[in-house]
């Protein structure tokens, strides 16, 4: 039974006419990419109802949890530890920005040469057509990228930002200084959500944000048979929808997705024809609800295996460690594990290639494909090294700079199909 | 008889070859606005030519898909490799394929293709830059190309289609001699090329041009002198890809996949 939610959007001051239009393309979209794969497992349709009302249920949730008194953060990026922000009470969701609908709307006040997922995020803010835009009491920033840097002040016009300075480089004075930003970032939480925090409600945190990796990492664990016992598609689609749910709930769904992939390797299920070409992807994140790459290469007959960028193993590796002995500790755990994600706005960066080696092998991967939004200059700029890195492993490895928009869409095809026919 | 069909997007192109990889027929057309049709009417012409009802069809390029009555398709890159080999006769090459819409690189190391680079969508570098100027020009590509070689001292910047043309309207403004614009758009898609090409190791490699400018002289000779090596171009350049498609569609017989 569909719930209607215009009357919560309305409250919301959302733009309806507008938002109507997006609501419009989205179950179309959806069906075509998702609904027509074969073979799905059964579990996902947890995901295809929350796709379903996208700006429904969880913003519902949201609303429900702030009438209690709770908080919302909304955050940008997989450096921001949502663990300060779980301890403290309040909660974290991701934002929209993964879609070109959203990017006209970013382009009036930002550059044209500007990267899709930027415009698009602050278009979504700026149209009232993003429900978690409207909802949530704090922005989160970082200093990840010089765009962003650039669009948080846009936005700090419009809404209350915070900004968390993460250090460009990864010296041990770099991670001490990052365990700093994060004893700043839980004074600012404890002055918004009126709390004050403990060891015990961090050390608990910590566990429920562990317990989300490790679920999230079962399901890719299951990606490394040689069966593969889900599409690329399905599970990007798991990993976007993580930055916007509750996280005890992710982690049970995840376990639950886990554990039916599982049986299937026991019954040799795959849902790709044997021979099939496995496919590592590299590069920019991949926002709800771009699926525009993963398409292309499983419409073309093969299969994604693993996404090393911040919409997958950058996610979920790598955990805190549990149960510290005070803040300090655990800011300085918090620090080490999340100065562990290799971004490309760290110089050097090497530790993202070593991943890739290592992710490949892992992975059983025939391919890797590196892509970038365009105008994101450094990972542009960092596919000189995965390129050329690569090859002298002897993986084979295609370079792709692409938007949101569909008008490139044939080229790719061509040319991923070229790179498959090549593996 | 095997059969390659290439839909480029400017022309269309049919080979066929026989047992012994005979290059038997070489046909080629506008694809115009309906390649499907463009494509059987290609068939029906090369039939013409030989009396044989077993035939097996691969199809090429950017208008693949729509040959339906292919037996299977393969990319013009992989076609283009294998077509490229045997024109030259070499197991190793770096092929520029210069075409309507697209440009490419490719590494062939025995016979297969290693490594290739593509423009994006944008038409910079491609044959259809030359051919949007020349219409600014008032010239048709091949007279273009031939003046460019009495030419030079300006040059056009822009990588842009769109822009580079403004550029070209402000040169016949300025009443610059028609050669020196010519040797400016031809440089321009020669400079371009030339860098992408530097991407490939392709030193100790034989370089070869194919595609439709392939018969140009001016051009060849350009790259040759922009790569510091011998570029290698032959008449049958341009129909590379629909070589390779019907070698490919021999393969397909020898690996009994001819009905999937």
């Amino acid at each position: 039974m569909a719930v209607d939610y215009r009357q919560m959007w309305k409250e919301l001051d959302m733009d309806l006419e507008n938002h109507d239009n997006l609501c419009n393309v989205l179950p179309v979209a959806y069906t075509d990419i998702y609904l027509m794969q074969k073979n799905r497992p059964k579990a996902m349709e947890f995901w295809d109802t929350v796709v379903g009302a996208i700006h429904g249920i969880r913003p519902a949730e949201l609303i429900e949890a702030q009438k209690k008194g709770q908080k919302v953060f909304g955050t940008f990026c997989v450096y921001v530890p949502d663990e300060i922000i779980i301890a403290l009470n309040g909660i974290v969701t991701g934002l929209c920005g993964g879609s070109q609908f959203w990017v006209p709307d970013g382009e009036k006040v930002l550059p044209k040469s500007m990267c899709p997922l930027v415009k698009a995020s602050v278009g979504a803010r700026l149209s009232r057509t993003c429900p978690f835009f409207r909802i949530a009491d704090m922005y989160v920033g970082e200093t990840t990228c010089d765009g962003k840097k650039k669009a948080y002040e846009i936005l700090g016009k419009d809404v209350p930002m915070y900004i968390m300075d993460v250090p460009q480089m990864k010296r041990p004075e770099d991670i001490v200084k990052w365990a700093k930003e994060i004893s700043l970032f839980a004074n600012k939480v404890e002055e918004v959500t009126g709390n004050k925090l403990t060891i015990e409600k961090l050390n608990e945190a910590i566990k429920i944000v562990n317990d989300k990796r490790r679920a999230i990492k079962r399901v890719y664990e299951a990606r490394k048979n040689l069966d593969v016992p889900i599409s690329g598609k399905d599970a990007l689609l798991m990993m976007q929808i993580a930055f916007f749910d509750d996280p005890i709930r992710c982690a049970e769904m995840c376990n639950k997705l886990a554990d039916e992939l599982e049986e299937r390797i026991k019954n040799g299920v795959s849902v790709f024809e044997k021979g099939a070409k496995r496919i590592l992807i590299t590069g920019t994140p991949m926002a709800i609800p771009n699926w525009k790459l993963h398409h292309i290469v499983e419409s073309l007959g093969a299969a994604v295996v693993c996404e090393e960028m911040c919409t997958g193993t950058r996610y979920f590796e790598n955990e805190v460690k549990e149960n510290c002995a005070s803040l300090e500790e655990a800011y300085l755990e918090l620090a080490k594990r999340y100065m562990k994600n290799n971004c490309a706005c760290f110089t050097p960066n090497d530790g993202r290639i070593d991943d890739i080696k290592r992710l490949a092998r892992e992975y059983k991967a025939d391919g890797v494909i590196d892509v970038n939004l365009k105008f994101c200059t450094i990972y542009d700029t960092e596919g000189y090294f995965v390129e050329k890195e690569l090859k002298a492993a002897g993986i084979k490895c295609l370079g792709i700079e692409t938007d949101y928009d569909d008008g490139d869409s044939e080229q790719l095809k061509t040319r991923i199909e070229a790179f498959i026919e090549m593996l | 008889m095997y059969i390659g069909i290439d839909i480029g997007s400017t022309n269309a192109k049919i080979a066929c070859i026989d047992r012994d990889e005979n290059i038997k027929i070489l046909l080629m057309k506008k694809t115009g606005f309906n390649s499907k049709i463009t494509a059987k009417s290609l068939l029906l012409d090369a039939k013409k030519k030989f009396d044989e009802s077993d035939n097996i069809i691969v199809a090429t390029g950017y208008g693949r898909v729509s040959v339906d009555f292919a037996n299977k398709t393969v990319t013009e890159i992989s076609c283009h490799a294998k077509g490229a080999c045997k024109i030259f006769d070499k197991d190793n090459l770096v092929i520029i394929d210069i075409g309507g819409q697209d440009t490419k690189i490719i590494d062939v190391e025995n016979k297969t293709v290693k490594d290739f680079i593509m423009n994006d969508k944008c038409s910079a570098g491609t044959g259809r830059f030359l051919d949007v100027m020349s219409k600014t020009m008032e010239l048709t590509i091949d007279e273009m190309c031939k003046i460019a070689e009495f030419g030079g001292g300006v040059k056009i910047s822009s990588l842009c289609t769109v822009f580079a043309e403004s550029e070209v309207i402000s040169l016949i403004g300025r009443s610059e001699k028609k050669e020196n614009i010519a040797n400016a758009i031809v440089m321009s898609i020669v400079d371009k090329v030339a860098t992408q090409t530097k991407r490939i190791d392709y030193k100790n490699k034989t370089v070869c041009l194919t595609g439709g400018l392939s018969e140009i002289n001016f051009i060849k000779n350009a790259l040759c002198e922009s790569l510091n090596t011998d570029v290698l171009a032959d008449s049958t350049g341009k129909f590379a890809g629909s070589i390779g498609a019907a070698l490919y569609a021999k393969e397909l017989e020898a690996k009994n996949e001819k009905f999937t």
